[in-house]
Parts: C-alpha cells; sequence; structure tokens
C-alpha cells in the first residue's frame, strides 16, 4: 500500500486528476479553490500536460469543449460564480455528449456572495447547471480521500456514459488538510470511436456538434440521452449509510454537512436518541430508493446543508412526504454546529411514533 | 531554548507554519513579558493564526493580523501594525509568513529593517508527508525560491513532519533523518523537530530537540 501523504483537498482532487490520465487542466483562478489551478501549474509541465490559465472561466470550459473532443481526459475547476459563468458550456459538453470533469468547490452565494464555504449550488449541479434538457453526474467528497477517490471516479463515469461529471466540494472540503493514500489502482480507460482525433484516413470524419437542424432529430438525441440516465439512475447511485440500523431518526447529509452530523449522531446516540444516517455520495443520481425504503422505518427525516433548503426538496420527493423532514441549516459560509444539527435532532425525537 | 528577537517561520504552502508561529508565540510567552505573533499571509485566506485569537488572548499574546483576515474580503493585505512590533525592540515578535516564494514576497518589505537590526533566525519549515517536498532536494529548491523573494536567508530548519491529526509516533520516528538530511543539504542547523504532545513520551529518548505542539483547531465541528 502506498504510503500516506498530507494534502489540501484542492491538491488532492488536482493530483487525482493526473493519476486518471488528465494531462490538459483550464481553469480560472478564484477562492477557495486556487490551489487546484496552483498545483496544476507546478504539476502539469512536470509530465508534458497542459495547464492553461484562461482569459475567463468561459474561455475555459470552451477549452474543455475543444479538448474533450479529442478524447483526452480533461478538467476545470472553479468556485461558485465561476460555474455560473461556465453554464452555457456545459449545456454544449451535454449537448455534443461529451465527457469532463467539472469541479466547484463551493462558496458562498447569491451574487459575489463570499469566500466561507457552502453548499448552495445544490440546485445549480443537480438541477438547472444550464440549459435544455440534460444532467451532469454530481458526487459529492466529504474527506479529503474522497476528493481522491471520486475524482478518479468521476473521470472514469464521465467516460462510460460521455457526459460531464462535477464533483460538488466546498470550501473546507478544498481547504482541510488530511492524509491521503494516493492508491495506484487500475484506472479504468475507454475506447472513444466517436473522438474527433484525425481519421488517418482510415474511417469518415467524427463531427462532434450540439445543433440539429430538425426538430425530429432532436427531439430523439434528447430521448436517448434520457434513457441513458434512466440506466444511470438505476446502477451508479452511491450512498453510504451510518448507523441506520436501529434508528428512528435519519439525518440526510453530504460533504461537510455529514461530517458535522457524524458528531451530532455521536452525542445524540450517547444520550440515548437513536439516530443514523444517509449520506447521499452521488447528488445525482440522488438516493431515492434507500431512503424510501427508511421512511417506513423512521420517525422524522433531518436534512443539513449549508444552504436556506435545497436537498430537503429531493428528501421529500424522495420519501413521498411519508414522514416530516426539518431542515438543520446555517448559510453565509458558516457550518452548523454539531450542537445546533443535536437540536434539531432532539426536535424530530420528539415528533409522533413510528407509524 | 534561547529566543532572537525575531522568529520568522517560512516553508512550502501548508507546511504547518501557522500552527507553529501559534505555539512557539504561546511558548515564548512564558519567559519573555511581550510576545507578538504576526499574520504575514498573503496567500491563504483560510486557515489563519486569527484562527487562534482566543487562545493567543488568553495566554497574553498579542495578534497582529489583518482586519480582513477571516471575512469575506479575499484581498491580500498586510496589518499596518506589523511596522510596530518588527521595530519595537521590546517586543519578541514571531512572523508567520505565507507559503512559497508567493508568501515570502511580503516578507520582504520588512527584510531591510529585520537584517540591520539582525537578531533574528528565519526557519524554514518542512514537513516530509508533504507530497511537492518529499525529497531534501525539492526542499532545497523552495527554500531557495523563498529566500529570493524575501530577501532573508534561512538561518535553521524546523522538521514538522506530520500528518495532521492521524499522526503517529513512527511516523515522527520515519522523518527523523529527512530533518538531518535537510540540514545537511542546506547547510543550516536543524532547530527542533515538532511533535504534538500526546506523541512526546514515545519519541523523547532520541538525540534531537523536540518541540511539543498542540494542534490549533480549524473549523470545530467537522472533524471526522
Amino acid at each position: 500500500m502506498a504510503e500516506k501523504v498530507l494534502m489540501k483537498g484542492n491538491e488532492a482532487l488536482a493530483e487525482a486528476a493526473i493519476m486518471a490520465g488528465c494531462r490538459h487542466y483550464l481553469g480560472y483562478p478564484i477562492t477557495p479553490q486556487t490551489e487546484v489551478a496552483a498545483y496544476m501549474a507546478k504539476r502539469m509541465p512536470q509530465i508534458d500536460g497542459v495547464f492553461l490559465q484562461a482569459e475567463s472561466e468561459i474561455a475555459a470550459i470552451n477549452m474543455v469543449i475543444g479538448v474533450a473532443s479529442t478524447g483526452k481526459r480533461v478538467m476545470t475547476s472553479s468556485s461558485s460564480p465561476g460555474i455560473a459563468l461556465k453554464s452555457e458550456g456545459l449545456s454544449y459538453l451535454a449537448g455534443c455528449n461529451l465527457p469532463a470533469l467539472v469541479v466547484n468547490v463551493q462558496r458562498g452565494g447569491p451574487g459575489l456572495g463570499g469566500i466561507q464555504p457552502s453548499q448552495s449550488d445544490y440546485f445549480q449541479a443537480t438541477k438547472s447547471a444550464g440549459h435544455g434538457d440534460f444532467r451532469m453526474l454530481v458526487l459529492a467528497p466529504a474527506s479529503v480521500q474522497e476528493m481522491v477517490d471520486m475524482t478518479i471516479t468521476g473521470f472514469e463515469l464521465a467516460d462510460k456514459y460521455r457526459m460531464t461529471s462535477m464533483i460538488l466540494a466546498d470550501g473546507t472540503m478544498g481547504q482541510m488538510m488530511e492524509p491521503v493514500v494516493l492508491d495506484t489502482k487500475e484506472i479504468k480507460t475507454f475506447d472513444k470511436p466517436w473522438a474527433a482525433n484525425g481519421t488517418d484516413g482510415k474511417r469518415p470524419h467524427n463531427i462532434i456538434n450540439s445543433l440539429c437542424l430538425e426538430a425530429k432529430e432532436l427531439e430523439e438525441w434528447n430521448i436517448e440521452r434520457y434513457k441513458m440516465y434512466s440506466e444511470i439512475e438505476e446502477n451508479e447511485v452511491r450512498y453510504e449509510e451510518y448507523m441506520m440500523e436501529d434508528a428512528e431518526i435519519c439525518i440526510v447529509a453530504f460533504g461537510v454537512a455529514a461530517r458535522v452530523s457524524r458528531n451530532a449522531i455521536q452525542a445524540a446516540r450517547a444520550k440515548g436518541i437513536k439516530v443514523g444516517m444517509i449520506r447521499p455520495i452521488t447528488l445525482w443520481p440522488f438516493p431515492k430508493k434507500p431512503l424510501l425504503a427508511a421512511a417506513d422505518k423512521v420517525k422524522a427525516f433531518v436534512s443539513v446543508e449549508l444552504s436556506m433548503g435545497q436537498m430537503i426538496e429531493d428528501v421529500e420527493l424522495a420519501i413521498r412526504c411519508k414522514k416530516p423532514v426539518l431542515l438543520a441549516n446555517r448559510v453565509g459560509g458558516i457550518i452548523p454546529s454539531p450542537e445546533e444539527v443535536l437540536a434539531k435532532i432532539e426536535e424530530a425525537d420528539k415528533m409522533g411514533g413510528n407509524n | 531554548m534561547e529566543a532572537t528577537r525575531i522568529t520568522i517561520f517560512a516553508g512550502h504552502y501548508g507546511s504547518g507554519k501557522t500552527n507553529i508561529a501559534v505555539n512557539y508565540a504561546l511558548h515564548l510567552k512564558q519567559h519573555a513579558e511581550k510576545v507578538a505573533v504576526c499574520d504575514l499571509d498573503i496567500v491563504n485566506p483560510y486557515f489563519r493564526t486569527k484562527d487562534s485569537a482566543d487562545v493567543l488572548e488568553q495566554a497574553g499574546v498579542r495578534l497582529i493580523a489583518s482586519s480582513y483576515a477571516n471575512t469575506n474580503v479575499d484581498v491580500p493585505a498586510l496589518p499596518a501594525e506589523a511596522y510596530a512590533v518588527i521595530d519595537d525592540k521590546s517586543t519578541h515578535a514571531v512572523l508567520d509568513v505565507g507559503g512559497d516564494d508567493r508568501g515570502a514576497l511580503a516578507l520582504g518589505r520588512y527584510a531591510p529593517s529585520i537584517l540591520k537590526e539582525g537578531d533574528f533566525e528565519m526557519l524554514l519549515v518542512v514537513n516530509r508527508f508533504r507530497p511537492l517536498t518529499r525529497t531534501p532536494e525539492e526542499v532545497l529548491a523552495v527554500a531557495r525560491e523563498i529566500e529570493a523573494a524575501a530577501g532573508i536567508r534561512f538561518t535553521g530548519i524546523v522538521n514538522n513532519s506530520n500528518l495532521g491529526t492521524q499522526t503517529t509516533a513512527e511516523d515522527i520516528l520515519s522523518s527523523l533523518p529527512y530533518g538531518e538530511e535537510v540540514a545537511r543539504i542546506t547547510g543550516l542547523p536543524l532547530r527542533f523537530t515538532t511533535v504534538r504532545k500526546d506523541l512526546l513520551d514515545a519519541v523523547k529518548d532520541k538525540p534531537t530537540s523536540f518541540f511539543p505542539l498542540t494542534l490549533q483547531s480549524w473549523r470545530p465541528g467537522t472533524e471526522a
């Protein structure tokens, strides 16, 4: 087993991208993800890769489209307002059926907001990254090790389905330092017969395009893509259950909120309250089935978020509103404390019996 | 530990300078009347000496930090009061410099008066477990870049090899040859090796000077 090293989430993610075979990073600095660009600026020249600081986020995402068209693994990263700037490009990536890895190390919003951590781009990532009918695979790491593992998974899933994978992290995930193992496990690669990488005079041209001249053709493409999305919802849901065996209350939390929630769960368990957690690892596809199953066992849910309550809507939908869902949240760059989450757990505990 | 009037901690990004600066200032306060820790970090807006403001205040250590530190004002500002402690010969000043040469640039503006007074040490903080400074040769390259940016040469080495809260005594012990090799290749004395307080007993019979550390808390409640 490889030796542990101490890394910031942003650095670990960047190194993981290199391990996954990414040799093209196009980006633009913004706190709190600047270390991704800084790390790539140091590492890419050492391995004959390309680091390019584009003139803007919009330029960077359009360069991503260019690289992805050639079949190379490519990545860009930014933080909330920068991701908003990329939204047109994200839609074009979907329209062109191109794989790419896009990283959002979220900060507080709306507007310029602040530089402190946030999860308030949940809607943007899972519902509305850009115009048109499309989805992105959204992975939510909760440790520096997961920043590594999910970056690799993100590249693999992107190639497998020819779509964008997004790492939805936040300021704490990007900035915190933890030991990681930069595993040398085998990286999956995929044939890309669709890539515009030179015909060698041996095959017809591949054309990468998101424009359909006929309405019927555009409709067919959309239907085709949604068939694939259904397949993904069936096969690629990732989540983690924590102390759910006997739980009467179910916390739902991802990323840094899940870390706080674990500490709150331990405090609640010490008080004799049976609480557990379902931690979505993929935010899209969302773990609807395990949540619905939990709804028959628990008396209430608590959605813990660094937003005004975005994921809570998906929790309510997933459980078909069978049980009450409470919200434990802080915004503006503030992280809910374990005590605040515990208070919400106690409130949930006072709710009616298990029916 | 005999202390110079000014102690500067500089080194690679994420090598542990801020944590050491806070601990070192608290240590100095046990022997000196006036101690100040000065945040010169213009690179990292997220992990700052200001995170330890309470513990410093309780100990009577003056914290000099930009009024923008730990706010949403994401500008590389230096505290105006920095000159006060650097020039005030009655205060022991601990300077926490930002990472790499980019961070050390800020030190450059204070270099003339620090060099003129001469009563200082500038310590290179190294961590064997940081991926871009794993070999003494890589450390040497970073050290030269920092010196060029700061306009001051290092005078000693601090071996701060650690894996954060997961550090074991074995990790510390395995890093001792690295600390010695960095000292040899740079031609500088190894000033001390840091060790988390609870691990001190397990390593203290080794023939090196250990400096016990308390890890400063960062975003409490998010611990794994």
